[in-house]
């Protein structure tokens, strides 16, 4: 048994660097906030996932109606109250996080590809028309605030959770282009990289087997804290009415319905408003404890 | 590089961002799917009548046609015709744009003051109590969205401890003064109504901290690890060991490049400054530009959006060239440095 278990570390070991793997593991846990962030992100992802099997009433997160049980405020059976039509606030608010993780991995892993590619490339050809192609397109993205934006495109576009994604997801991109392109334009120098030029290598090889290696850190880094900021975002589109559409359960949107029964019934909104905070919270102290592993790599 | 000619560059260089942002607000109005001409007739309007419109908006003519008439127009004070107001853009612009700049402003000022206060006191008193209270603060501070402190501040202070007005701009029973400008502020200053201005006063500063609470935590922390990282330098062990006064060597030569990389963030910051008074406005029913531009999002009024989207974009361009001249005034390296170099 314990041959065996040796057998399967020494298997892991030929693809991951165990040792590399430990030291950051501990650079990640010397600061305490990085642990309590690691387990409120795997709350949240333990919650999104089996949100059908582990919620006390599933059908709530449809058009599902129960008025005897309207406006129940928190108990044993309902632990966050009901909303106005009867439905229970803690099922819709764990079918919430499901909504807000999916927009948050949809958009980034729709837009942090083409903006690292655009950034990288820009960066490796400074100084050239690619260059002042993209980032200056980039910049004009960056050049009104990005809620404003989203909510114009959603708005063009007609209200709903997918096109609320498609809009974030086309103002997200600049950011990876700038992160990658500051790191490119000043590793396109160092020898390595002319190395792998004048042995013939093609710029393609070298942009992204030479240089884009260099970028994971940070990538990481910002990808870890946008999955905040993305729900955030997207939250706030739904706050306004140009995001998910009832009755989708989405924080949003349960945050703004739920305002107008303030302030006597607190719970519609408070607790919704709550499961924001602790999502956003867990996405920035996990990435800021990411950023440490690779800030001291680094030096 | 002489400071003049870096802020003509650099102003330069903003105006062609705001034509290229000026493109894609047009391009998102008229390219992306749905119809402007049917959005204006109404889903019930049959095919002549939209066709019609169609003609009478110019929209039948080829996308650079249109985009260059409405550039000459809006260099005439023409933003387009709204169907949500029935009137000009440029009237609704100036209607409502003056409440929310002067929320802005004072959000602003908010955010500079409490950022400076509790980033010195965090950074004054690093890893005692008081920096500790202040982390703790921040971490959650940062993650709560403006419009969740908005309701919270609005449910306590108006609510629990009646001490702040819930909406609005002015009190009912307190008469506007004379519309000059349309900042209430400037008018009651000009009219010498001091009670319209103490009034305002009353009802932003809610929202004002609600719209920048997040920032000025932010704000607040990198000054502290600004001052942290600067107090093992050379120069602040040399003037330490020289014996000269700390609240001197706090002031004076520890504080200055720390607050550096707060500016350039504090320019950026009023971003999410604009972006929140979008939710707070709503929130505290403040009649200004933000809830303005929700409303015509809401009701696909498409000039009404562009004319949002590019003011917005230009009230921002003008504070992150301010924060650039500010930060050249402090730091004079970055001044005499070409971009990237």
């Amino acid at each position: 048994m314990i041959r065996l278990a040796g057998n399967i570390y020494k298997k892991i070991g030929e693809f991951i660097d165990i040792d590399l793997a430990r030291r950051r593991w501990f650079r990640f846990t010397r600061n305490p906030l990085s642990i309590v962030g690691l387990v409120i992100v795997g709350v949240a992802l333990f919650l999104a996932l089996s949100a059908p099997y582990i919620t006390p009433y599933p059908q709530d997160t449809g058009f599902n109606t129960n008025f005897k049980e309207a406006l129940q405020p928190p108990s044993l059976a309902h632990l966050f109250g009901t909303d106005d039509v009867g439905r229970d606030v803690f099922t819709r608010t764990v079918f919430g996080f499901q909504y807000s993780l999916l927009m948050a991995a949809v958009v980034l892993g729709v837009s942090v590809l083409p903006g690292v590619a655009l950034g990288l490339t820009a960066g490796y050809y400074r100084g050239s028309w690619v260059d002042s192609l993209v980032m200056r397109v980039a910049d004009i993205f960056i050049a009104v605030p990005a809620l404003v934006l989203a909510l114009a495109v959603t708005a063009v576009l007609s209200p709903s959770l997918l096109n609320a994604m498609l809009a974030i997801c086309l103002i997200w991109w600049p950011w990876y282009a700038r992160l990658t392109y500051s790191i490119s334009s000043s590793l396109r120098n160092e020898y390595f990289v002319q190395a792998a030029g004048i042995s013939g290598a093609s710029p393609f090889y070298i942009i992204f087997r030479e240089i884009f290696p260099n970028t994971l850190g940070p990538i990481l880094t910002k990808v870890t804290l946008d999955v905040g900021w993305v729900i955030l975002l997207g939250s706030a589109l739904s706050f306004v009415g140009l995001g998910a559409q009832p009755p989708t359960p989405d924080l949003g949107t349960m945050v703004a319905t739920g305002g107008r029964f303030l302030p006597e019934i607190w719970w519609l909104t408070i607790f919704p408003a709550i499961a924001i905070i602790m999502i956003i919270l867990g996405f920035n102290l996990l990435g800021d404890g990411i950023r440490d592993i690779f800030m001291e790599e680094v030096r | 590089m002489k400071t003049s000619t870096f802020v003509l560059r650099r102003t330069a260089y903003a105006i062609l961002t705001l034509f290229g942002l000026s493109i894609l607000v047009f391009i998102i109005a008229r390219v992306l799917p749905g119809d402007p001409a049917r959005m204006a007739a109404g889903p019930r309007a049959p095919g002549w009548v939209v066709e019609q419109i169609r003609q009478q908006l110019g929209l039948n003519k080829p996308l650079y046609e249109q985009y260059f008439s409405w550039l000459f127009n809006l260099f005439h004070g023409d933003l387009g015709y709204s169907l949500y107001s029935q009137r000009n853009v440029s009237a609704d612009v100036l209607e409502f744009l003056p409440a929310s700049l002067e929320l802005v402003f004072l959000a602003a000022i908010f955010e500079v003051v409490g950022a400076f206060t509790l980033g010195i006191i965090g950074g004054s008193y690093s890893n005692k109590w008081p920096d500790t209270i202040l982390r703790i603060i921040s971490y959650v501070g940062i993650a709560i969205p403006s419009f969740v402190l908005a309701i919270v501040l609005q449910l306590v202070f108006t609510w629990y401890i009646p001490i702040f007005p819930t909406f609005g701009r002015l009190s009912t029973d307190v008469l506007s003064p004379q519309r000059i400008t349309g900042f209430i502020s400037i008018d009651s200053l000009i009219t010498g109504r001091l009670d319209a201005l103490g009034n305002l006063g009353w009802h932003l500063v809610l929202p004002a901290f609600a719209v920048c609470a997040g920032g000025m935590l932010q704000d607040a922390r990198i000054i502290r690890s600004g001052m942290v990282e600067n107090q093992s330098k050379d120069y602040i062990t040399m003037a330490v060991s020289k014996g000269m006064p700390t609240n001197l060597i706090r002031f004076r030569y520890l504080l200055k490049p720390s607050i550096i990389p707060a500016i350039t963030v504090m320019g950026m910051d009023i971003a999410s400054i604009l972006a929140n008074a979008f939710l707070v406005e709503r929130i505290f029913n403040y009649p200004g530009f933000s809830k303005y531009g929700i409303t015509v999002m809401l009701a696909k009024d498409l000039n009404g959006i562009v004319a949002v989207v590019l003011v917005v974009g230009i009230i921002f361009t003008i504070a992150n060239i301010l924060a650039d001249i500010i930060v050249g005034y402090v730091d004079p390296r970055i001044r005499l440095m070409e971009r990237g170099d």
